[in-house]
């Protein structure tokens, strides 16, 4: 077969929806940090002016990924995955404290946060092991090594401090679905989250236990001719009265700004100076931003510490605030066409592995994109992670470019191999 | 066959769900809902700067001679500026309106986020009437600012004070912003780490109508700002004051230290300023005026600039000198014609009896004798030159602490002129001078300059019998972590022996008690002093006199200079008595009051109206 230059099969669709992110991303960090006096964008004493040499970082990074042998990837994902797996042990040793989260290293001036590393590395080692001969969802021997290959990186980086990362691992279970794990795992999930909600909102727990109860008596009478169903449902509404318990029980365990980030998404909690504030804010910045926005530097709330974090986790509020309802659908818009892009992409491939990784690189995406802009308009507790490409931060734009850029680079090869 | 293919919606399905239910809530938010946009213009911030209070100044009887004085700042943050009354704004505050256009310009230039000053230093009262319109000009807001006072009027020199800092120091200081004030002489300059304190800063929410509605996230970005540390100087401010009101329309300076610790009691130049007149609003034009005044009231004559020559008080350390290199026995007599004769020139003497000793020639300050000492040290047979001799006779006058920064804690010393080999070798060329060329310096006048602080220090040290403490305002600083007091704690030997002291101090008190300085005799305290008459090619000669009291175990050592007035002993040797007493004794004995009210009051500044027929 004729050897095809390395670019040709790239999917330039992907890259230029990632480009337009990046920029987006730029831009906005430039506008969050502008304080009036230094205006240079190339100022390495400010955020935005670091963020061009991350960026630059970046697109050598993916040039290298494009570079390197397909094979690199397949082969060398577990063991990829090891390393990442070592250096979170580490950090419980050598690791370095910043804002309360013990998950970085710091070697000389540079900091950088091997948790946002494991995601991609996960999404590897799980690609490698469902595609090898014999795994299959269908054993309970794959859903647990599958389980554990997610849960190690996820315990570790919660016990690090850094619970919003350590949730993002929740989002693999779209790529076990796609794989065959039972659709009961989606709605039961759905279900639960559901009854956890209320059982946080209705202060008084009997209420939601006796609406339970005639619930599931309801079906249990209407059903009594199918004994299996009604007996589920009977275990099912006992499961659910539990769950309402352990629940409230689980809620008390959380760190008390936990609680309250979660109270106030849940509308129990109004306090605008304290732990609603970074919600309260931010929902501010980007409500007054109306259709078209305050204009690009104008905003008037993401400047000045009103929103804090506001170059990194809130970036979307200088989005929303400068730009208004047009730039939040623009960016959105990006979001989603980059998503239904990757699924496209995994869709396509002949190799497993590709397609596998492609979910998980569209899981992580839309778990952050998600929590990320969920968080900033009040319809999700504060959890600190970036939103991807945009977000300020060395760690985050260079592990979203590695994990795009190596589907990117499995894609363009998906004509030449199988794998 | 892949059986879960189609499970791909499901996944887009979910995902799509998710993003409409963002952009719904986004669109209701941004769009539906005004509730946010009116949120927003309640909530303009400001970060405002907290000034610490500058340290307190205390003088050595505890007395608080440098405070505080609130008065308001007006800052404005030009991106929030709308439309708004200028001539309004202008008449409440007493500006032009230029002024106004300028200063907004000048911010905007700066920053459109961040506060500017505006106007400075306004009154208490001024402010209280502009407050009440503040409402009407959204983007400026004032705030309290504290400015120096100084409650006794006096001490400007030593005191210094504070000004605005300059763009040249702004780069090298970061700690600094634009419009502080930082100090600019004096001790304000010296001590400024420790007085400054710490700026703290402070987030304030404001809504649109310019009111403050508390801090932002109950404060959790503000940092305090942190005191000055309040100092003690070793100023006695009463003896300070009183010392102004003796040298009141006179030119020259009075320096006074406590001996045996270096502690400076005293230090007037006249004349002086009101240091008031360098804090408000007035601060500029008064400068302005003080700078143009040809009597240069801003310099300090006890340490700055052109030094005077000592004159006879000098004659001591020559003995001294001359005692250590065994030149001179105190019982050497040498003959007095009426002058020292030098080939074709003569040092003239005055009138005096027949000298016994060494102390009587101290006594009766004879020059003949003084050119003798200085002649039969300076050719003494151990030197192969002139050049080795003067670098002699120049260590010595190192070691008293002349020709050189004492280092004193308040900036502008000046070092002096002690004439050294060099000096002389590109005025006469190598060789070709000698101990007969420079023999004026025996009697302290030629080239010779010292500053009146080395002179009070030269006494300090004959006072001391043969060491000084480097002289010194500081006594105490709060919180000081930096031991800065060290350096004030070394004693700093002269290189004359203890032994010799004796008779130059008794010639000092014969001095008093029947030579020269009858005048500055005060009652129960056995008073040292020596007079001088400094010769001055630029008008009368000036007055000088040292002096130190008791004889053991001296209290006090004074240096009297005053500027074209004649005789040692006219107006130097009283003031030096005067300012004596009034420190050993707290008050006046009833019999000098004559002479306090004479000295008071004499001009010597404001030249007389003499009715002449020259035209000028």
């Amino acid at each position: 077969m004729r050897r095809r230059s390395l670019w040709a099969d790239m999917d330039w669709l992907s890259v230029l929806l990632y480009g337009l992110l990046v920029l987006i991303g730029w831009v906005s960090v430039y506008a969050a940090d502008y304080d009036g006096i230094r205006t240079s964008p190339f100022d390495l004493s400010t955020s935005h002016g670091r963020q061009i040499v991350w960026i630059a970082v970046a697109l050598v990074l993916a040039i290298l990924i494009v570079i390197i042998d397909n094979k690199f990837y397949t082969t060398f994902a577990y063991f990829i995955y090891g390393l990442v797996m070592i250096m979170l042990i580490m950090i419980f040793f050598i690791g370095t404290e910043v804002k309360g989260n013990k998950s970085w290293f710091v070697m000389g001036g540079f900091s950088i946060q091997p948790s946002e590393f494991a995601k991609f590395a996960t999404a590897l080692a799980v690609a490698k092991y469902l595609s090898t001969q014999g795994a299959n969802m269908k054993y309970w021997t794959t859903r647990i090594i599958a389980a554990v290959l997610i849960l190690f990186p996820m315990i570790l980086i919660q016990r690090q401090g850094d619970d919003g990362s350590a949730l993002v691992f929740l989002s693999f279970v779209f790529v076990l679905y796609r794989e065959g794990l039972t659709s009961w795992v989606l709605i039961g999930g759905g279900y639960f989250g559901l009854i956890s909600v209320l059982a946080l909102v209705v202060e008084e727990k009997i209420y939601l236990v006796v609406a339970i109860a005639i619930l599931a008596a309801a079906f249990i009478y209407f059903l009594r001719r199918h004994m299996r169903i009604a007996i589920t449902t009977g275990v099912l509404a006992l499961l659910s009265i539990g769950y309402v318990y352990t629940v409230s029980y689980a809620f008390d365990q959380l760190k008390p700004h936990q609680k309250e980030r979660i109270d106030v998404v849940l509308g129990k909690l109004e306090d605008k100076k304290a732990a609603g504030y970074n919600l309260n804010q931010s929902m501010i910045a980007i409500g007054s931003g109306g259709f078209t926005g305050k204009g690009f530097l104008n905003g008037t709330q993401t400047k000045g510490n009103f929103v804090p974090e506001q170059t990194t986790d809130f970036i979307f509020c200088t989005v929303g605030e400068e730009h208004g309802f047009i730039g939040t659908a623009i960016v959105l818009g990006l979001f989603m066409a980059l998503l239904a892009r990757v699924v496209y992409i995994s869709e396509r491939q002949r190799s497993k592995f590709t397609r596998l990784y492609g979910y998980g690189v569209a899981s992580i995406l839309f778990f952050h994109v998600s929590i990320n802009v969920g968080m900033t308009i009040g319809l999700v507790p504060v959890i600190g992670i970036p939103l991807p490409f945009l977000s300020y931060g060395g760690s985050s734009i260079l592990s979203f470019t590695i994990l795009l850029f190596i589907l990117l680079k499995l894609d363009s090869d998906r004509l030449a191999v199988l794998r | 066959m892949d059986i879960f293919k189609n499970r791909r919606f499901v996944i887009l399905a979910i995902f799509g769900s998710m993003f409409a239910i963002f952009g719904i809530k986004l669109f209701y938010i941004q769009l539906v809902d005004d509730k946010y946009e009116a949120l927003a213009n309640q909530n303009v911030i400001r970060n405002v700067t907290v000034y610490p209070n500058r340290g307190l100044v205390f003088d050595r009887n505890g007395v608080l001679i440098v405070e505080n004085d609130a008065t308001y700042e007006i800052f404005v943050i030009p991106r929030q500026v709308k439309e708004l009354d200028t001539a309004l704004f202008c008449q409440l505050l007493d500006l032009n309106p230029q002024y106004f256009k300028d200063q907004l310009a000048k911010a905007k230039a700066y920053s459109r986020y961040v506060p500017s000053s505006f106007l400075k230093n306004i009154s208490v009262e001024q402010y209280a009437s502009f407050q009440e319109h503040l409402y009407m000009f959204p983007g400026f807001y004032g705030d309290i600012r504290l400015v120096r006072k100084y409650p006794h009027n006096a001490a400007a020199h030593v005191l210094g004070y504070t000004g605005e800092i300059g763009e040249e120091l702004l780069k090298l200081q970061p700690y600094y912003s634009p419009g502080d004030y930082i100090g600019t002489s004096g001790l304000e300059a010296t001590y400024e780490p420790f007085l400054r304190g710490r700026k703290g800063s402070k987030l304030i929410l404001v809504d649109k109508f310019n009111r403050e509605q508390g801090s932002f996230q109950d404060g959790l970005y503000d940092t305090a700002a942190v005191s000055g540390s309040n100092i003690t100087i070793s100023l006695d401010m009463e003896l300070q004051a009183y010392g102004e009101l003796l040298m009141q329309n006179k030119k020259g300076c009075i320096v006074a230290i406590e001996p045996n610790t270096g502690e400076i009691l005293a230090m007037i130049s006249g004349p002086s300023y009101n240091p008031n007149l360098l804090t408000g609003r007035q601060r500029g034009n008064n400068y302005v005026a003080l700078l143009a005044d040809t009597l240069k009231p801003l310099f300090n004559r006890a340490i700055s600039g052109g030094s005077y020559p000592p004159g006879s008080t000098f004659k001591s350390l020559m003995a001294l000198m001359a005692l250590q290199e065994g030149s001179l026995l105190p019982e050497d007599v040498y003959p007095c014609f009426g002058g020292y004769r030098l080939g074709a020139h003569t040092v003239g003497c005055h009138a005096h009896p027949p000298l016994r000793d060494l102390s009587a020639a101290i006594q009766y300050s004879c020059n003949s004798y003084f050119c003798y000492v200085f002649k039969n040290v300076i050719d003494q047979d151990k030197f192969k030159n002139s050049d080795e001799a003067l670098a002699m006779w120049n260590s010595y006058l190192y070691s008293f602490g002349l020709g050189q920064k004492l280092g004193v804690d308040i900036p502008g010393e000046h070092k002096g002129l002690v004439p050294t080999p060099k000096y002389y070798n590109d005025i006469y060329d190598v060789g070709r001078w000698k101990s007969s060329t420079i023999i004026s310096l025996a009697i302290g006048q030629g080239e010779l300059g010292l500053t009146p602080l080395q002179m009070a220090n030269m006494t300090a040290a004959i006072a001391n019998r043969g060491y000084y403490y480097t002289p010194h305002f500081v006594k105490s600083i709060e919180n000081d972590t930096t031991n800065f007091l060290d350096r004030y704690l070394k004693r700093n030997l002269t290189k004359v022996d203890q032994k010799h002291f004796d008779y130059v101090v008794e010639g000092l008190y014969q001095t008093v008690q029947q030579g020269t300085g009858r005048i500055a005799q005060i009652e129960g305290y056995e008073v040292c002093g020596k007079t001088g008459t400094v010769e001055n090619p630029h008008g009368e000669d000036h007055s000088a006199f040292i002096a130190f009291a008791p004889k053991t175990n001296p209290q006090i050592v004074i240096t009297v200079f005053v500027e074209n007035s004649g005789f040692g002993a006219t107006y130097a040797a009283p003031i030096a008595s005067l300012m004596m007493e009034k420190y050993l004794n707290d008050t006046i004995a009833t019999k000098r009051l004559p002479l306090e009210k004479r000295m008071i009051e004499k001009d010597l500044i404001h030249p007389k109206v003499i009715v002449s027929n020259e035209t000028p």
